[in-house]
This record gives C-alpha cells, structure tokens and sequence, in this order.
C-alpha cells in the first residue's frame, strides 16, 4: 500500500470514531492525529496526559508501576519494598529485563520481590509496625543492602499510614538511606507521575546526600546517563561508546545502578538524558541546584547516534571532539556491513509503533537507517513535550494516536496494512493472529540490546527475523490456499 | 500562581516550564531584561501572558519563579 495520503489518514480516523458513543466519540478524536511537520506545537494537533475513558481497553500502568517498575527497581544494591498487598510486587517481579552485575540476595537484589505483605488488620490498624519489623528483618537477613526504598501501594494513601516517619526513625537506627515513596497507584492517570514522584523522592531523600563532601576526586569529563534501564544490556552498549571516547561515566541511571552512583551524580560536568520522560524532572532539578547542564541524547541507530555523539562531544574540549570522530569512524565498517545485509531486506517496509514515553519517536532513526518508514506512532503516557519532540521525526500525514485503545489500534493495523507493529506483550498474540509481525519494543522481546553500535546490529537481526520470517506465508490453511501455490509442493512430492 | 522552571536553551532563548501543566514554551519578551532589573510582564511563544514580580538583580538562571497568570486580551 502506498502512503497515505492527507484525507485518506483523515477518513481512517473518522471512520473508526464511528463506533463510539457521542461523548467517548468527542474525547476520543482529541488523541488522534495526522502529523503535520510544518506545526511547532503538538497541543494544536493532539491531547496527552489525560485520564482514559473508562469502558475502553487502555494498556497503561499505575504510579507505582512508575516508580518501582522503571526509576526506583533496576537500583540493584537497593532493596525496594512493595508496601502493601502482596499482589502488585509479585506481578511485577523481575519482567523488566533490567540487567544487572552482582550476586542475587547478596549485594544485589534486582529480580527480588520484598512485600510487607498487607492483610485486612494491617488495614484496620495501620501498617507502621509492620514495616519497621519489615525494615528490621531486612537488615537481617540482607545486611549487604546499601539502603531500602519503600513504594507505596494504594492502601497506605487510603489509610493515611506516616511512610515518612517509619523511614526517618529506622534510617537513625540503622544509619542507611531509607527512602519513602508516596507512589500509590492511584494517583495521577498513568505511570508517567510515578515517574515524577520516583524523581521527586530521589530528589529529596538522596541526591543531596554528599552535599559538601568533596573525597570524590572529579575529572573535566564527568558524565552521567540518566534514563537509561539497561533493558537487555542497553545501558552497557551506551557507556562502551561514551567511555571510548574519552568521556567518564560516573552514574548509571537506573539501570546497573547503585545509590552510591545516584549520590556522586552532582559532581558531573553533564547530565546526558536518555529517557526523558521519566528523569527530565531531576535533570531539571540538578540543572537549577547544581548547574549541570542536560542534553538529550538517542543511540538507536548509525544516523542518531553519530549526531549525539557530536552533539555530546561540543559540551567538552577538542579531544572529546576528536573522540566522537574516532569513535564514529571506528564503527563505521561494522554498521555499513550490517546496513549492507539487511537494507534489502527490509527496505520499505512499513512500521506501525505504540510504546511507552521515549521509543516512540527514538526508534524511528534506527528503521530508518535500514530504509524502513514509520507511518504510525503513538505513546502510552507521553505528554505534550513528547509529542512536540516527535512532530518533526515522523513524515507528513502518518498517525499519531496517544493512549490508543484495543479497539482504535487493531482498526489503524487492519486499515493500514503495516508490515511490521512494535509495542508491548499485550498487544503482541492479537497482531500474530491477525497474521501481522509484530516485536515488542518494550522488552526488545526478549532479545537486545538495541542501544548503540552493537545494539544496531541485533535490531536490525531482530526486524528481519521477524518480517522476512516464513511462517506468515503458512498462515492460510494448506486447504483454503490457491491451487496455483501448491504446485511447486506437487512438483517435489 | 504556578512555580515556573527557567532555563535558557541552546540558541539562548530562555524555556518557560510548568511541571504541573506539561507547558514547555519559549519567553518572547519580557518587560524588563538587564542584568539590573528583571521581570515585569512576559509573553509566551503562544502568546499567553505572565507576570514575573520584578527583581533588582536579575536571578541567576536557571532558576524557580513564581509567575502570575495574566488574563488574554
């Protein structure tokens, strides 16, 4: 199918708004967009941030999800306690694939679940106590921790528990970092203020930590990555590329990090962000406390990451700069080769993407580089930033949609045709059915890294492997296919 | 009164940001803009107004203000 045109992405939107309600139909038509690359602001084409429609299939997460799942969990020589019932740890336990080096249960404890574990009496009569035993057994049990954050559940919100008095007590006793977190689920209309208030909690409770203390000796090139999560090993591709160019990365955000990383993280020259979404608000904060400048930076694919590398590298002296080129030409045989193998397999496929807050408009440098075209984006809790940020990386008239429902999504995949849909576990087995490859973008399914020079080349393995994979073509029954078809079949019997 | 974040980008336009209200714009002119006196009225790159307190110095920035919402007109 060729592109689409202007009108036609127009109709396609019109027609599956059909279906709603008057007033879903109205709130509905607000999140779906055409790009326009001549706008500057995405508010005057589409509205993020908002709470979803009840009745429709959303596939956000909860504030929690924010803060244990993403900023807070991949603290790897912190222990992390789902305060509360046992359920939303548990679920959420060890699925994010954020690697780590360490001995589990000994200095690390990534792929652990802690719970306090609440029943209907800690309900009754508060679960204060029932926390600093659970604190007390921890320092116990795992005395290698090197401080215990606390994540809020939604009853410790409803129940008015003081989260913040238990920390301060038990960090006297046990002289540790011991962080409160208010992230209850409820609050806010998806992960992305779990977020905030994970960055927040950083914020108050640790970053000022080694105020004043000058012992860490400091180097001109400083640096730390902030929003990276170490899917797959990402963070690991990103910081081989930073350090091979003369830089030194002091923290790891989150992903492979510990809190004493997170502690040193003032005393960097720069800040590098990769996942804005989650950590511009503490990029923000260190910029105005500290006067670290911040740039945002996207290693996915040859094209992006030569630009990021520069643009990183004009923050430092002339032997960065010279650093980047080595670096850029140093990687240069080995991404023209995988360019070479894998461009004519997959040039001019199509993309369709719905992923979380940063990939959405990340990855498509990285299709691109391998002649493939995006016509769809959209994110699950991006806000107007983001889509600002997005406007000018996809091409005129493709759809945006943001917090897409079940419904909307399968008649955009069903209309457009795409050749390939990237997006979560949720949507995967749907689009399989549906005969229509599909990755999941979140977890790189299961494969990755996807960061960096190594990580271009496993993408680009992974995309092929996916579309050019021969079991979409034995998608038809043997007996519904066209006698045409099995010929070749008759011809070797 | 929302806490507004100030930080200068790279072609030395400064950023007006509200957390809070996802409103991430650039300053078009402010009233008063000399390293003596800052602040007064300010207009947005979409052309909402707001008002900055005056101050004598101008602050450091970047830097947390608090901004008062001037009705359009």
């Amino acid at each position: 199918m060729a592109a689409m045109t202007r009108e036609e992405t127009e109709a396609l939107i019109q027609e599956v708004l059909e279906v709603y309600p008057e007033k879903a139909k109205k709130d509905r038509a607000k999140h779906l967009a055409i790009n326009d690359q001549s706008l500057e602001k995405s508010n005057k084409c589409i509205t993020s941030n908002r709470k979803s429609l009840p009745g429709v299939m959303t596939i956000r997460g909860c504030a929690y999800a924010g803060s244990k799942g993403v900023v807070w969990g991949p603290i790897k020589d912190m222990i992390h306690i789902s305060h509360g019932p046992v359920g939303c740890g548990q679920y959420s336990r060890a699925g994010r694939r954020n690697y780590y080096v360490g001995t589990t249960g000994v200095n690390t404890f990534g792929t652990m679940n802690f719970t306090s574990d609440f029943t209907e009496k800690d309900i009754v009569f508060g679960g204060d106590k029932k926390l600093a035993k659970c604190i007390d057994e921890i320092e116990t049990l795992f005395p290698l921790n090197k401080g215990i954050s606390i994540q809020s559940e939604c009853p410790i919100g409803l129940i008015g528990d003081d989260i913040e008095a238990v920390s301060k007590v038990k960090h006297k006793e046990h002289g540790k970092t011991i962080v409160p977190v208010r992230c209850e689920g409820f609050r806010g209309v998806s992960q992305s203020l779990g977020h905030h208030i994970a960055n927040d909690a950083i914020r108050d409770w640790v970053l000022e930590n080694r105020d004043g203390d000058d012992s860490f000796p400091t180097t001109p090139y400083d640096v730390a990555v902030i929003g990276d999560y170490n899917i797959g090993g990402d963070a690991w591709a990103s910081r081989t590329l930073l350090e091979e160019m003369g830089l030194r990365v002091v923290a790891q955000w989150s992903g492979d990090g510990t809190i004493a990383e997170i502690e040193k993280t003032p005393k960097v020259k720069l800040n590098l962000i990769h996942c804005y979404r989650s950590m511009n608000y503490i990029a923000r904060h260190m910029e105005e406390k500290y006067s670290i400048p911040w740039i945002e930076y996207n290693f996915f694919g040859p094209t992006k990451i030569a630009e990021s590398l520069r643009r990183i590298a004009e923050h430092f002296d002339d032997t960065i700069k010279e650093g980047a080129e080595r670096v850029i030409a140093r990687y240069k045989a080995e991404y023209d080769a995988v360019i070479a193998k894998y461009k004519p397999r997959l040039e001019g496929k199509r993309v369709m993407l719905y992923i979380g807050g940063l990939r959405p408009r990340h990855v498509i440098g990285a299709y691109e580089d391998l002649g493939m075209e995006v016509v769809g984006t959209g994110y699950e809790f991006g806000h107007n930033d983001d889509y600002d940020r997005t406007i000018k990386e996809m091409g005129n008239a493709t759809l945006l949609y943001d917090d897409v429902t079940g419904y909307e999504f399968e008649e955009f995949v069903k209309k457009v045709q795409p050749d390939l849909v990237g997006s979560g576990i949720k949507e995967k087995y749907i689009f399989q059915k549906m005969g229509v490859p599909f990755r999941q973008m979140h977890s790189w399914d299961y494969s990755g890294p996807y960061h960096g020079y190594d990580g271009f080349a496993i993408f680009a393995r992974d995309m092929d492997m996916t579309i050019n994979n021969p079991c979409w073509k034995s998608f038809k029954a043997p007996w519904k296919t066209e006698a045409t078809e099995s010929e070749p079949v008759k011809a070797v019997a | 009164m929302p806490s507004v974040m100030l930080r200068k980008r790279e072609d030395g336009k400064l950023l007006f940001y509200v957390a809070k209200k996802d409103l991430e714009e650039t300053i078009e002119t402010i009233e008063f803009d000399s390293p003596e006196k800052w602040g007064g009225e300010v207009v947005l790159g979409d052309g909402s107004k707001y008002y900055f307190e005056p101050m004598e110095p101008a602050p450091k920035i970047p830097t947390t203000l608090q901004a008062k919402r001037l009705a359009e007109g």
